[in-house]
Order: C-alpha cells, then sequence, then structure tokens
C-alpha cells in the first residue's frame, strides 16, 4: 500500500504540531472534557461519565465558589492599586536620585529575587500574633497593648496577604515606570514649567501621559499574576480562617486535589480563566488607547 | 514689552565654569542673537534667561525685575525649543493653548488665542492633529504657536531651526522675522548659524568659551569685527587671516611676501609688532571683477597662481596661493580661470583688518 507523499511544507511543520498538541491541545481537550463529567481521581472511570454542564451549573449557585472569587477581584484591584501607587513614587524617586541610581535600581528589584513561597513563609513569622515583629513593634512601641490576630482574623488576615503581596511585587510597576520616566524626552517637562506649571501640574498633564503605557503593561502583568495567586496565600492561612482568604486557585486546588474532585476544579478553572482574559482584554486596549495618544513608535 | 538684563551672569558645573561673568542690555523689542561655536556658553545662558538653569552669580533682570530665584512660570516668557518639545498627547489645539489652561482662562479667550496664533501661523487645517501627524516644519510652527498665545514679555528660541531641512530652515527663519515684526516683542535667539543671526537680528552677541566677544548690528560685526576671532566666525566663506610682522612700513609674511599697510592702520602699529592680517574674500578679486569701498588708492594689485576654482553660477569662489597659504577670494562676472595660471589680483586695502597677534584684538580705533 502506498501513502501519498506529504509536501515538504507539512513534513518540516509536523513536528511543532506534533509537539504542541502533545503538550497543550490535548491536556487542554482533557481538562474541558472533564468539566464535563463528574470525574474524581479516586474513581479513574468517572471520568467517562458525561453529566453535560452539570459542574457548571452547580458552580453558578455555589456561594463558596463566588465569594472566592469576588476576593480575587477584590485582592486584584487592591493590590494593583496600592502597587501602581507604591511604584510610581519609589520610581519617581529614584529617578530624581542624581548618583547611585543603579545601585538603587537594583536593592528596588530585591523583593523579586525571592520565591513567593518564602516571602509567604516570612510575613507569616511577621504577622504571627505572639512573636511576629509586627506585633512585637507595637507593642514596643506602645501603639498597642494587645495581640493583634492578624492571621487569625479573617479580615486582618486579607491586609496581612495583601501587605505580602505587595512587598514582593512593588518593583514590577516601579521597574516600568522609571523605565518610562528614563525614556522620556526632557525638553516637554521644560516647556511646560515655561508655559506655568508648577511641578505638580508638569506632572499630572505632562509626565503622567507619557508614563502611562508603561504602566499599564505592569498592570496587564500583575493583573495575570494575582488571578492566579496561590503561593503566598497557601502558606501564610491556606485560605483560612474557616475560608475567610480563600481565592479562587486556592478553592480550585482544594476542590480538585485534596476533595478529589477534579471534573468540578476544571470547570472552575474555565470561570478563573474568563476572569483573567477579561482583565488582560481590558488592560491592552488601555494600553493602545494609551500609546496611541503619545503618538508612541513603539 | 520688556528690557532683559544681564550682570555679570555666571555659571559653574562644579568647578567647572562655562559662562564668566556676562554682561549684557537687551532693549525693549530688540530682537538678539547669541551665536557662537558649540560649548560657548549660548544655550546656558538662554536656558538662565528661562529660569531652567539656576545661576552662579550675577543678576539677571526681565523688565527692571530681578528674576534670579524666580521659577520659569514666574518670568513671563515664552520658549521655543530645538526638538521643538510638543506635548506629544495633545492635539495641536490642546499644545498651543495649554499654557492659558493652566493659568485658568476661560475656555471662549483660549479659543480666541489659539485661533489668532494659528491663523498668524497658517496652521487652522492642522488644530485637531497630534505631532506626530505633522512634519517637521509643521511642528516648529506649532512650538510657536505655543509660544505666541502666551503673549509674553520676552520670546527665547533654542536654536528653532536646527531640525530642519535647508529649505525649510529659509521658510520658518522668514516667518520667525515676520512674528517679530507683528508682535513687537523682545526676542533672544540662540544660533550656531551666522546666517540666520545676520539675517534675523538687531543686534548680534557673538559668545566663544563663556564669554562674549563682541555685540553689535550684523553690519558692525562683520565690518569691524573686534576680535580675529569674530572676523573668522562671521562671513562665509571665511576672512583670509594670516600672521605678519610690521617691518619696515610694511607687512612682511613668513614666505617673504610683503604688503603695504593698510591706510587705516597706519598710526596704530609699531615696527616689529606681531599682527594678524584679515581680508574678505569679497575685498580680493581677480582684477576688474570685483567692487573696491571706494578708495581707490588703497587698492593693491598681487600676481598670484590660481590653485583651485569653485564656480557658482553668478560668481566663481577662486582658491590663490598667497605666501604659502591658500586664500580665498570671490570673483563676479566670472571667467574661465586654469589651475596653475598666474593672474593679477585686487586686494582692497581700505576694507582689510588688522588684528594683536598676541590678544587677538582688532587695533583698529
Amino acid at each position: 500500500m502506498k501513502f501519498p507523499r506529504p509536501s515538504a511544507p507539512t513534513l518540516l511543520l509536523l513536528p511543532a504540531f506534533i509537539v504542541l498538541a502533545a503538550v497543550v491541545v490535548v491536556p487542554l481537550l482533557l481538562s474541558l472534557w472533564s468539566s464535563f463529567t463528574p470525574f474524581r481521581l479516586t474513581k479513574p472511570d468517572s471520568i467517562w461519565i458525561f453529566v453535560g454542564l452539570r459542574n457548571y451549573a452547580n458552580l453558578l449557585s455555589d456561594w463558596e465558589f463566588w465569594v472566592a472569587f469576588g476576593r480575587t477581584v477584590l485582592l486584584l484591584t487592591v493590590a494593583l492599586n496600592l502597587e501602581m501607587l507604591l511604584g510610581l513614587g519609589l520610581a519617581v524617586l529614584v529617578e530624581k536620585a542624581s548618583r547611585g541610581q543603579r545601585v538603587l535600581r537594583t536593592i528596588m528589584m530585591f523583593p523579586m529575587m525571592f520565591s513567593p513561597i518564602l516571602v509567604g513563609f516570612q510575613f507569616k513569622f511577621m504577622f504571627n500574633d505572639n512573636i511576629g515583629l509586627v506585633n512585637n513593634a507595637l507593642q514596643a512601641l506602645g501603639l498597642t497593648d494587645r495581640a493583634i490576630p492578624w492571621l487569625i482574623d479573617g479580615n486582618l488576615a486579607f491586609i496581612a496577604i495583601l501587605v505580602a503581596e505587595v512587598w514582593l511585587s512593588t518593583a514590577v510597576f516601579a521597574i516600568f515606570i522609571l523605565a518610562g520616566l528614563m525614556a522620556m524626552p526632557r525638553e516637554p517637562m521644560e516647556a511646560a514649567r515655561v508655559d506655568g506649571c508648577t511641578p505638580w501640574q508638569t506632572f499630572r498633564y505632562v509626565t503622567w501621559p507619557f508614563v502611562m503605557p508603561f504602566a499599564f503593561i505592569a498592570m496587564t502583568i500583575r493583573s495575570l499574576d494575582i488571578a492566579r495567586a496561590y503561593d503566598i496565600v497557601k502558606i501564610m492561612t491556606d485560605g483560612g480562617p474557616a475560608k475567610r482568604t480563600e481565592l479562587l486557585w486556592t478553592l480550585i486546588a482544594r476542590t480538585g486535589y485534596a476533595d478529589s474532585r477534579m471534573g468540578m476544579a476544571n470547570a472552575m478553572s474555565y470561570f478563573a480563566i474568563i476572569l483573567s482574559i477579561v482583565f488582560t482584554f481590558y488592560f491592552f486596549r488601555k494600553l493602545a488607547a494609551a500609546r496611541q495618544q503619545i503618538g508612541a513608535e513603539w | 514689552m520688556a528690557t532683559v538684563t544681564l550682570r555679570k551672569l555666571e555659571k559653574r558645573y562644579g568647578a567647572t565654569p562655562v559662562v564668566h561673568g556676562i554682561d549684557l542690555e537687551v532693549a525693549d523689542r530688540e530682537f538678539i542673537a547669541l551665536v557662537g561655536p558649540s560649548g560657548c556658553g549660548k544655550s546656558t545662558t538662554l536656558r538662565m534667561i528661562a529660569g531652567l538653569e539656576d545661576i552662579s552669580g550675577g543678576e539677571i533682570r526681565i523688565g527692571g525685575r530681578t528674576v534670579n530665584d524666580l521659577p520659569p512660570r514666574s518670568r513671563n516668557i515664552s520658549m521655543v525649543f530645538q526638538s521643538y518639545a510638543l506635548y506629544p498627547h495633545m492635539t495641536v489645539r490642546e499644545n498651543m493653548g495649554f499654557s492659558l489652561k493652566i493659568a485658568g482662562r476661560s475656555q471662549a479667550e483660549i479659543d480666541k488665542a489659539v485661533a489668532e496664533a494659528a491663523s498668524m501661523l497658517s496652521l487652522e487645517q492642522l488644530l485637531e492633529r497630534r505631532p506626530s501627524q505633522l512634519s517637521g516644519g509643521q511642528r516648529q510652527r506649532v512650538a510657536m504657536g505655543r509660544a505666541i498665545v502666551r503673549r509674553p514679555e520676552v520670546f527665547l528660541f533654542d536654536e528653532p531651526l536646527s531640525n530642519l531641512d535647508a529649505k525649510l530652515r529659509s521658510q520658518v527663519r522668514t516667518e520667525i522675522k515676520k512674528l517679530h515684526a507683528r508682535m513687537q516683542t523682545t526676542m533672544v535667539y540662540v544660533t550656531h548659524d551666522q546666517v540666520e543671526a545676520m539675517t534675523l537680528s538687531d543686534r548680534i552677541v557673538i559668545m566663544r568659551d563663556g564669554h562674549i566677544e563682541q555685540v553689535g548690528t550684523p553690519e558692525e560685526v562683520f565690518r569691524r569685527p573686534a576680535t580675529r576671532f569674530v572676523a573668522g566666525f562671521i562671513g562665509s566663506p571665511p576672512m583670509n587671516l594670516q600672521e605678519a610682522l610690521v617691518y619696515d612700513g610694511a607687512l612682511a609674511f613668513s614666505g617673504g611676501a610683503t604688503l603695504p599697510i593698510p591706510p587705516e592702520f597706519r598710526n596704530q602699529v609699531t615696527a616689529g609688532q606681531k599682527v594678524v592680517f584679515g581680508l574678505r574674500p569679497d575685498d580680493i578679486f581677480p582684477a576688474g571683477h570685483g567692487l573696491h569701498s571706494g578708495d581707490a588708492a588703497a587698492v593693491h594689485t598681487v600676481e598670484l597662481p590660481i590653485a583651485i576654482t569653485e564656480p557658482l553660477g553668478n560668481e566663481t569662489l577662486v582658491f590663490a596661493d598667497f605666501d604659502g597659504r591658500e586664500w580665498v577670494s570671490r570673483m563676479l562676472n566670472p571667467k574661465p580661470l586654469k589651475p596653475g595660471e598666474k593672474i593679477a589680483m585686487s586686494l582692497d586695502l581700505g576694507r582689510a583688518h588688522l588684528f594683536d597677534a598676541d590678544t587677538g584684538r582688532t587695533l583698529r580705533k
């Protein structure tokens, strides 16, 4: 039996197709399929039972899931805004430094050099209600005489996680915005000073519009980061106390591995991905608009 | 309407002085050009007037008011930058109206001022565009429009034509001249291009190494340069300059050639004095192919070999060998010349210059 000989382009592209299929497409289809089944890791055969949209229907009325979803969005919003403000401040300060700027830039990036897991451990220790640095410092300064239950109270734990997240990643914003500031031509700022701007007005009307696209790039990256936040929360609170700090991915991981309800976990994942796509889409549109505004040539 | 006064104005970067205590008085409504080679301190001086650079010593007064410590926004000036410095995210209209918006003027007032400036510079069609959609010449016109809208007491120009090609440059130059005629405002204009300085300004300030070499009208700095540097800097092609010794009532050059002492300087030099002799290309020409200053007795004729010629149509630049150096001469009503040919050259010594060889200062009284 003779096969027709495939054309050269087909042959050359084939390896890439095979690798992509094996690594991306097949797992993706498998996970999508499993989200339509009651698949449990403990009962491998259950992957063959098709239940249609039951998992998704259950999710829609699953209060716990939507709370985790909302909390993730809240963390994302608050952390992004805080990081942007702090990063902007940091970048402006570093840009002003007339000497030692290289050293400052390097120091600024230190937090990014640590594994989020270790950062989680470190902040877990610092926020410990008995031996933690934070409570000790507050008590030593006489600001409080009791042990504040940082990681035990649900709201405080959220704040503690937020602090760790912001500490770890503010540098991302600082670096992008600093790059923007350094790429910015000096003359428009001087023109603004001559045109009658105070330093604040110069920043508001000239510097900020120029730096904005850089901030949006950082926003896009960080929104993806936070939407998949897992490690710091896993270490600091593991979604506790009583699921008061549960985020999307801690919930998904718990559902998939601890409860071994993989079909349901996969259904949740598809919702989570929609969240990421929405944010990425939103920031990319803002970025494109901002770039067009300054007539950027990149 | 304002005068600008610089008194002992100094600028140092660390220990390095770049402007050495200069004095200058710019009259109300005057157009003054600061000109000089790069690094002479002209831009720094302008930026100090604008308030973009701190001053290290001395005083700047605008309209009689000391502005040493005032920020740029309180000096009532406008500046046009070499790189245009437009706000990239604003339309032409917004760029031009920005300073008034900052000053809190009403929208109607802003619209009126912008429309007026736009019609003055024929920018009406471009008002809704962004700077990235404009050509270089258009951008520079917008920058000028932005400066006009403010109705400042003093306009500052920092090499505004340097980024334009030759044709646009002469166009925008004309526009600046018209602008000055219309606005009747004091203008300080920095350039390294002597043609711009000569064509635009009422007076020219020639700077070198942070000092002022000469201040004068274009006519003065061209006809009566105060120093050897000014003589070489102003004029194109540059003045022929050559060292000589006053000897036996004549100028003796190192190669053995001699020339009579120019009549104007006969009583200013002493025997044995080292001088620099200068003669513009216009004042040395093949006999019969140029115009002398009127004093026919001062015209001295020598035979010189031709090295090379550069025909320009209406005139030809003739490079002739004088005492081992190439001198440029301008030949009017040109006729063809062959390299190597020896021809009679008329030297109009009534227009010659003599400078002290050591100080470089003119020996003219």
